[in-house]
């Protein structure tokens, strides 16, 4: 457990100028033990998890979960309809109307044919829309889910829903019951990282990455994608890095002097949180760094150095699972094409233009890699868009929560299939309905975490990630 | 874990030890049973239930589960300790198992007779002997006795009393969140007078800051934040419920009346501005803005969130596990439930910021009592001229007999404001057409839905706004012309407001309109809301289609870049009918509006038969008159600026969201599943079950009902929950260490008779917080030393029996605080807005909208962190890395972590930066230039940690302080940046560097944000 590297790290961290003090040799020996101590086990905090062994034996190291804020149209995307074409511009049947409520509409509107010409692709024969060109070399890698659907109509609330089993704020993130259950293997980074592109961050905020009732430390991390990736990063102006070297040194020396005084194991963790920020701020510059990327790497992602995009994401996700993290969220926002301004003949097309290439490109990459074997890659929105169009000019769909698509690599997922489907006015799942609280259970199944098993003592009650639900969809295990 | 430890603990070794049923039996049947033979009917298996014991007693099929006294008779016993694995319970597929040994103890139980007990939370509160405690040298006072008898019971003995040094600090933390003075430390060092603690306890509970330290603790129960969360996350004004909480605390409000107040204050006979202020810990609640909610959903979480919050901040108990299902565990029935529901579910607000009402402070209610006192005796003055209306008479009659002369055509409306027309681009929210007119107008055709919200956007020509005009226009399209969409041309506009394309939201000060229809005057659509609202009908011209003018007026300029987007929200009233309106015009001006009609306009109104003229008609021309009449418009124009004043006032007071309840209560029904869309049977407020109950005699169930009830001297559940909190906080935990579940699934309390006797105490003290306090500082249990040595540290690691005090990190706002005070930066000031303390760029690259963070200056920038806005989509990352939550949902008990991100806020965040500056800086200008590095290091040291260094803490500072110099003798232009300015006269920037840098490493030693 306990790396050589790890070892030279801290001997040489304690080796310094102050310590060489015949006086002060006790401080330096407790404290050299406490790093040598501290950085094995708890203190790292997100290191090792809550569960000695995982519940079965893992498909997925890791997880990069691709969100499409706002709720991408399956009807543009990924789901043709002839009939629906055909009957474009026509009443909606009531039958589909009663009983339901929407954000939006109010019950009149027309059914809206999609604008796009459709093709099978791969040997697999995955449907796909023009919008999309790069995912036809994906086809094969693959599993398009058609049958997905969920239980709340709001942007915030569905998101929330997606990431923690609950339209409330206040429970914790699917990243981080991954940590808390099974750790992170990255050293100097947090176990649960998130990244954001597009114009303005997810509906819902930091309550779609918080830890919850969890402890803490499990909280994603947000990484910003230009400057600093991490508050705080950056030692104060006129302390330079063997100046914080000093200072952490210093830090740490008093703390250990303190721990011989007290004998509090608090303070051992306190030095093991110094230690580790202060190798942070030497990876964590390194990590965004892509400059070492090849050019046909950057190339593959259409990532460019320094100007921040989802494709500089995809790349930075890769980047951070390669490093151990365990669990990377990226948000791209702006799916919310209810026409006029966010209409479906203009903004559409750009979403898919932003995120396409790079979604692509980060399976191949992986694949190439051998790291698609172990990396669970997750596309898709927190629910699809109507049938119907809404009464507004150029077109839009409202939200709907009875199916829409999405799609998973890789980690264990069997590739090159479509799973479930839906009628033939996209309206209702036919075959195969997957809750988000299976896709939940899914994704932790993948991890070795059995979703029903790994919970949490609140107030009372045992939480779980999904609630009383959730089944594990096997048909789509590899 | 709580029950293993008690046994290993306690009875372990006394094989004798009396079973007990709470203790020993319950947890194992609540853990393995419950779920399918426990309270829930929807859920029980084999129609058997083993909670009740009638119930596990009773014969079927010529058995029992239970025989009493007969084990091997009881099918609980053959069932559990079955071999075959199809028999056994509880079964393979739940994961559960029990132990030999647990089925051992339900044996022996049985054997003995199977006495069921209740729940002991539920059980009445007793006062307990606490004679049989026998008197011992260390304990000072009941809880000692208390304490110490579970000590030696395990064979521990309590640590040593700390260090004066110590003491003072722990207090100063504790009691006030703050850090003393040196001489303040000294004094108290040496005190020898033998009360010289309690003295120093009295001072603290004294002070102004204990209101804020306690306080805080209070707000993360009523999950206070300063926005409404979800997506949009806007800002609320809560801070007055903010500020009645501190005072609340400072004046010892006894628990019992604050507990009211809160829940109920509104419904008090003659209620105050300030009883209904606190009414405010439920108006916490989220309100989600969003496009496309549907109100009732979110007014029933709402309501849910309050239900739960209140189970579980006075109760303890997680009434919301009734939610869905009958409570698995706890004697909680889903119609329970939605019982305690009801009570909550009347009150006026609705997934909106009304109902709120002006919380003006002392200060600003004087001066407006001056003000309108002022007002009062000018009106006076025009009332006492007795030739008025003669002069007004021929005033007007001139007026029209120049009509002739005037040329026609003049901006009618304009007055002496300029005004610039904006071009607009509509969008329904409801999908209608919305489309511009040639003469920058905008026509809404198409769909026409109740409640439509339009969000008109034009780019700003001017860079200065202070005013806006809203033309309704009529138009052939419309119905009978408009300008509104309603059958009858009319509409209603139930808010109008402006957000900019940086995220600011405008709201307007004043709004006046050429015509208002009777209660429905234009100021509704300014007021938040959303049940009043603008309509033009009852007009003396007949009907409402004409066109009309509203003017609304900014309290003070707002500044954009040019072009600046500005989005305006025309929201229409919700009614069953659509009203909205048709046909719209927007102009903004950079001045003023001043209700100041041209001769022309006055000419028409003037042409309108006197006793024709409408309300608003009359005051324009009175107002005219008044202002051209020489005698009077000296006094007219005292009663204008006066207003002027009393306006601007009246907008600088805050309006505080409260509870009020509607005249009619709504119908309250069970959910199906929790589900809001499926009621069940109606249902009647009403506490739980499982407690004493209303008196028959207490005909009515209202919200004051509840909250008396909650408070009320034979509710056993409130003054446990209580004491235990703030036992929890100035112990680290508490003795029932779920303090959020005192259920059957919640932990048993380490000091189970020391907890009753100090509820007992409490009702004794008549709910007072600071006697309460005062006797838990006073005992010699708290004034413990802290350190981890001796026995207990194996025989009880987590120090379950109090054998030391414990170590606690301090809460983020407190860090931020400590670092204040040691540095000397912290304001005085208690109470007001939130401030906005300077923060990491990048905060908002996550968030769905900027958040309009104006860094505060001058001595906002230096306040308590509990002053600290909180946007709960974006909180302050210092607070949050510090394990602040996000206040979407109550929290009873904050975590503790200890993580590299803490270490890197407090070595990096520029404002601690600033403080370590600040504390150097302190230190060079307090000590003289020429005393010597040692006793500035120890000042430095002490002004963090009170105490003095150990001589091995000073020489390795001494030594630290050294080397940066050597550093920054040679890197002269970064010791310029790490200590900017002049720190102190007569000091080099390389020394002032070194101080600094010695400061940073003080302010991150785990001691200084730890409560010794």
């Amino acid at each position: 457990m306990n790396e050589p590297s790890d070892n030279l790290q801290l001997k040489r961290s304690t080796r310094r100028a102050f310590f060489g003090d015949a006086g002060l040799s006790v401080g330096s020996i407790a404290l050299a033990s406490l790093l040598a101590r501290s950085a094995r086990g708890a203190a790292a905090g997100h290191r090792g998890g809550i569960l000695a062994q995982p519940h079965h034996a893992a498909k997925a190291k890791s997880v990069i979960f691709l969100f499409m804020a706002g709720g991408p149209s399956q009807l543009e995307l990924f789901e043709d309809k002839p009939l629906l074409r055909e009957l474009s511009g026509q009443s909606t049947p009531t039958s589909f109307l009663e009983g339901r409520r929407f954000a939006f509409l109010k019950g009149n509107e027309k059914l809206l044919g999609p604008n796009h010409t459709f093709a099978r692709y791969g040997q697999s024969g995955a449907e796909l829309s023009d919008l999309l060109p790069h995912h036809r070399a994906i086809a094969d890698d693959v599993c398009f889910v058609k049958s997905m659907h969920t239980d709340v109509f709001n942007h915030g609330p569905a998101k929330i829903f997606m990431q923690t089993g609950s339209p409330q704020p206040g429970r914790p993130s699917m990243g981080s019951w991954a940590t808390y259950g099974i750790g992170s293997e990255a050293d100097d980074l947090p176990g649960f990282v998130v990244l954001q592109s597009g114009p303005r961050g997810p509906r819902g905020g930091s309550a779609l990455w918080s830890s919850g009732f969890l402890p803490t430390n499990h909280q994603g991390v947000p990484f910003r994608g230009s400057g600093d990736p991490i508050l705080n990063l950056q030692s104060p102006p006129g302390i330079d890095r063997e100046s914080q070297r000093a200072f952490t040194d210093a830090v740490n020396g008093l703390n250990a002097l303190r721990h011989e005084a007290v004998g509090d194991a608090e303070i051992e963790t306190r030095i093991a949180a110094y230690e580790m920020a202060y190798r942070m701020q030497l990876s964590a510059p390194e990590l965004m760094d892509i400059s070492d990327e090849s050019r046909q790497t950057l190339d593959l992602y259409g990532a460019a150095e320094g100007k921040p995009s989802f494709a500089n994401n995809a790349l930075l996700a890769r980047r951070l699972v390669e490093r151990g993290v365990r669990f990377v969220q990226l948000y791209h926002t702006n799916w919310d094409q209810h026409g006029g301004a966010e209409s479906l003949e203009k903004e559409l097309p750009r979403r898919c233009k932003e995120v396409d290439q790079a979604s692509a490109a980060l399976v191949l990459d992986l694949k190439r890699r051998g790291l698609l074997d172990d990396t669970l890659v997750v596309w898709g929105g927190e629910f699809g868009r109507t049938p119907m169009g809404e009464a507004r000019k150029p077109t839009g769909r409202d939200h709907h929560v009875d199916s829409f698509t999405m799609w998973l690599a890789g980690g264990g997922i069997r590739p090159g299939i479509t799973y479930g489907g839906t009628d033939e006015l996209g309206f209702s799942i036919t075959e195969n309905p997957v809750h988000v609280h299976d896709l939940q259970a899914t994704i932790l199944h993948l991890l070795g975490i059995d979703h029903e098993r790994l919970t949490f003592r609140f107030q009372g009650r045992d939480f779980r990630l999904t609630d009383v639900h959730g089944n594990v969809v096997r048909d789509i295990l590899a | 874990m709580a029950l293993v430890f008690v046994l290993t603990a306690c009875t372990a070794k006394a094989d004798d030890t009396p079973l007990s049923y709470g203790r020993d039996i319950r947890p194992l049947l609540a853990e393995n049973c419950f779920q399918c033979h426990g309270p829930d009917e929807a859920t029980r298996e084999a129609d058997l239930r083993l909670d009740l014991r009638d119930a596990a007693i009773a014969e079927r099929d010529d058995a029992a589960a239970i025989v009493p006294g007969d084990a091997e008779k009881s099918t609980l016993v053959e069932r559990i300790a079955s071999d075959d694995e199809y028999l056994r319970m509880p079964p393979a597929d739940t994961g559960k198992q029990l132990s030999a040994a647990q089925i051992e103890l339900i044996r022996k139980w049985i054997e003995s007779g199977a006495a069921y007990e209740r729940h002991w939370a539920f059980e009445p509160l007793r006062r307990p002997e606490f004679s049989i405690v026998k008197r011992d040298r260390w304990s000072r006072s009941v809880i000692d006795s208390f304490v110490s008898a579970r000590l030696a019971a395990a064979g521990l003995s309590p640590s040593a009393e700390a260090d004066r040094h110590t003491l003072i600090r722990r207090l100063y933390l504790d009691l006030v969140g703050l850090l003393p003075t040196i001489e303040e430390a000294d004094e108290f060092a040496g005190d020898q007078r033998p009360d010289a603690y309690e003295r120093l306890v009295d001072r603290l509970l004294a002070s102004p800051r204990f209101g804020e330290r306690w306080g805080r603790h209070w707000l993360d129960q009523a999950r206070y934040a300063d926005s409404h969360g979800y997506t949009n996350d806007n800002e609320r004004i809560m801070w007055p419920f903010r500020d009645w909480v501190i005072a609340a605390l400072n004046r010892d409000l006894p628990f019992d009346q604050f507990t009211i107040e809160q829940l109920a204050g509104d419904l008090l006979p003659k209620a105050t501005v300030d009883q209904k202020i606190a009414t405010g810990f439920h108006r916490n609640t989220l309100i989600n803005s969003e496009g496309g909610t549907k109100v009732d959903q979110f007014r029933d979480e709402q309501v849910k969130d309050r239900v739960d919050t209140t189970g579980g901040v006075w109760l303890g108990l997680t009434v919301g596990c009734a939610k869905c299902h009958t409570h698995k565990y706890d004697p909680i029935s889903q119609t329970e439930y939605y019982r305690f529901y009801a009570f909550f579910n009347s009150t006026a607000d609705s997934n909106s910021v009304p109902p709120t009402i002006p919380a003006p402070t002392a200060q600003q209610q004087a001066r407006l009592d001056a003000l309108n006192g002022r007002l009062a005796k000018l009106a006076d003055e025009l009332a006492a001229d007795e030739k008025r209306s003669e002069r007004q008479a021929a005033w007007e009659a001139e007026l029209l007999r120049r009509r002739h002369e005037r040329i026609a055509g003049e901006d009618a409306a304009g007055g002496n404001t300029s005004w610039t027309v904006l071009e607009l681009d509509g969008k329904s929210g409801s999908g209608a057409e919305i489309k511009s007119l040639e003469d920058r107008s905008v026509l809404v055709g198409g769909e026409n839905v109740a409640g439509d919200i339009y969000e008109v956007t034009a780019h700003s020509p001017l860079t200065t706004i202070r005013s806006v005009r809203l033309e309704v226009l009529t138009h052939d399209n419309l119905p009978n012309r408009g300008p509104g969409r309603a059958g009858n041309g009319n509409f209603v506009l139930t808010d109008f407001w402006f957000r900019t394309g940086d995220g600011r939201d405008l709201r307007f000060a004043k709004a006046q309109a050429d015509h208002s229809q009777p209660q429905y005057d234009v100021a509704g659509a300014v007021d938040e809301d959303l049940e009043t609202g603008w309509a033009i009908n009852g007009s003396p011209e007949g009907g409402p289609n004409h066109d009309r003018t509203a003017w609304f007026v900014l309290a003070t300029p707002l500044e954009v870049e040019d072009g600046h987007a500005l989005t305006f929200t025309v929201q229409h009233r919700a009614s069953p009918q659509p009203y909205n309106i048709g046909r719209l015009r927007l102009s903004i001006s950079d001045q003023e509006w001043r209700d100041a009609p041209s001769d022309d306009e006055l000419v028409r109104l003037v042409a309108v038969p006197r006793e024709e003229r409408a309300a608003a008609q009359r005051k324009r021309i009175d107002e005219a008159f008044l202002r051209s009449d020489a005698r009077l418009s000296p006094v007219f124009s005292a009663i204008e600026s006066v207003g002027k004043q009393r306006d601007k006032l009246t907008s600088q007071i805050a309006s505080a969201m409260v509870l009020r309840e509607l005249e009619k209560p709504r119908a309250t029904h069970l959910q199906k599943r929790g589900d809001f869309l499926q009621p069940g049977k109606e249902v009647l407020p009403d506490v739980l079950d499982a407690l004493p109950g209303f008196e028959p005699s207490e005909s009515t169930r209202s919200r004051l009902d509840l909250a008396r009830w909650l408070v009320r001297a034979d509710n056993p559940l409130s003054p446990r929950v209580r004491v235990n909190r703030l036992w929890m906080q100035l112990f680290g935990k508490g003795t029932v260490e779920t303090e959020n579940d005192f259920g059957t699934q919640g932990s048993l309390p380490t000091h189970a008779d020391l907890l009753d006797w100090l509820a007992a105490e409490q009702l004794h003290q008549a709910w007072s917080t600071k006697r309460m306090l005062r006797l838990l500082v006073a005992s010699s249990t708290y004034r413990q030393r802290s350190e981890v040595r001796g026995p207990g540290k194996s025989a009880d690691p987590q120090n379950r029996l109090l054998w030391r005090q414990n170590r606690i990190r301090v809460e983020g706002e407190i860090v931020r605080d400590l670092a204040l005070s040691a540095s000397g930066l912290l304001a005085d000031k208690i109470g007001g807005p939130s401030v906005f303390p300077p923060q990491p760029s990048g905060v908002y690259a996550f968030t769905q909208r900027a958040k309009n963070w104006r860094t505060s200056t001058g001595e906002d920038r230096y306040r308590r962190g509990l002053y600290t806005f909180f946007y709960r989509s974006a909180p302050y990352p210092m607070l949050t890395t510090f394990d602040a939550p996000n206040f979407n949902q109550t929290c009873t008990r904050r975590d503790r972590s200890n993580t590299p991100l803490q270490s890197l806020t407090v070595a990096n965040d520029a404002s601690l930066v600033e403080m370590a500056q600040a504390l150097a800086a302190r230190v060079l200008a307090e000590i003289a230039t020429e005393s010597s590095d040692a006793e500035k290091i120890t000042t430095m040291f002490r002004l963090c940690m009170v105490r003095p260094p150990s001589p091995g803490e000073a020489d390795f500072l001494a030594k630290f302080l050294h080397e940066q110099r050597a550093h920054f003798d040679v890197h002269g232009d970064a010791a310029g940046k790490l200590a900017p300015g002049k720190l102190s006269a007569g000091v080099s920037s390389v020394d002032a560097a070194a101080f600094v840098a010695t400061a940073r490493v003080v302010l991150n030693l785990d001691e200084f944000i730890t409560r010794e």
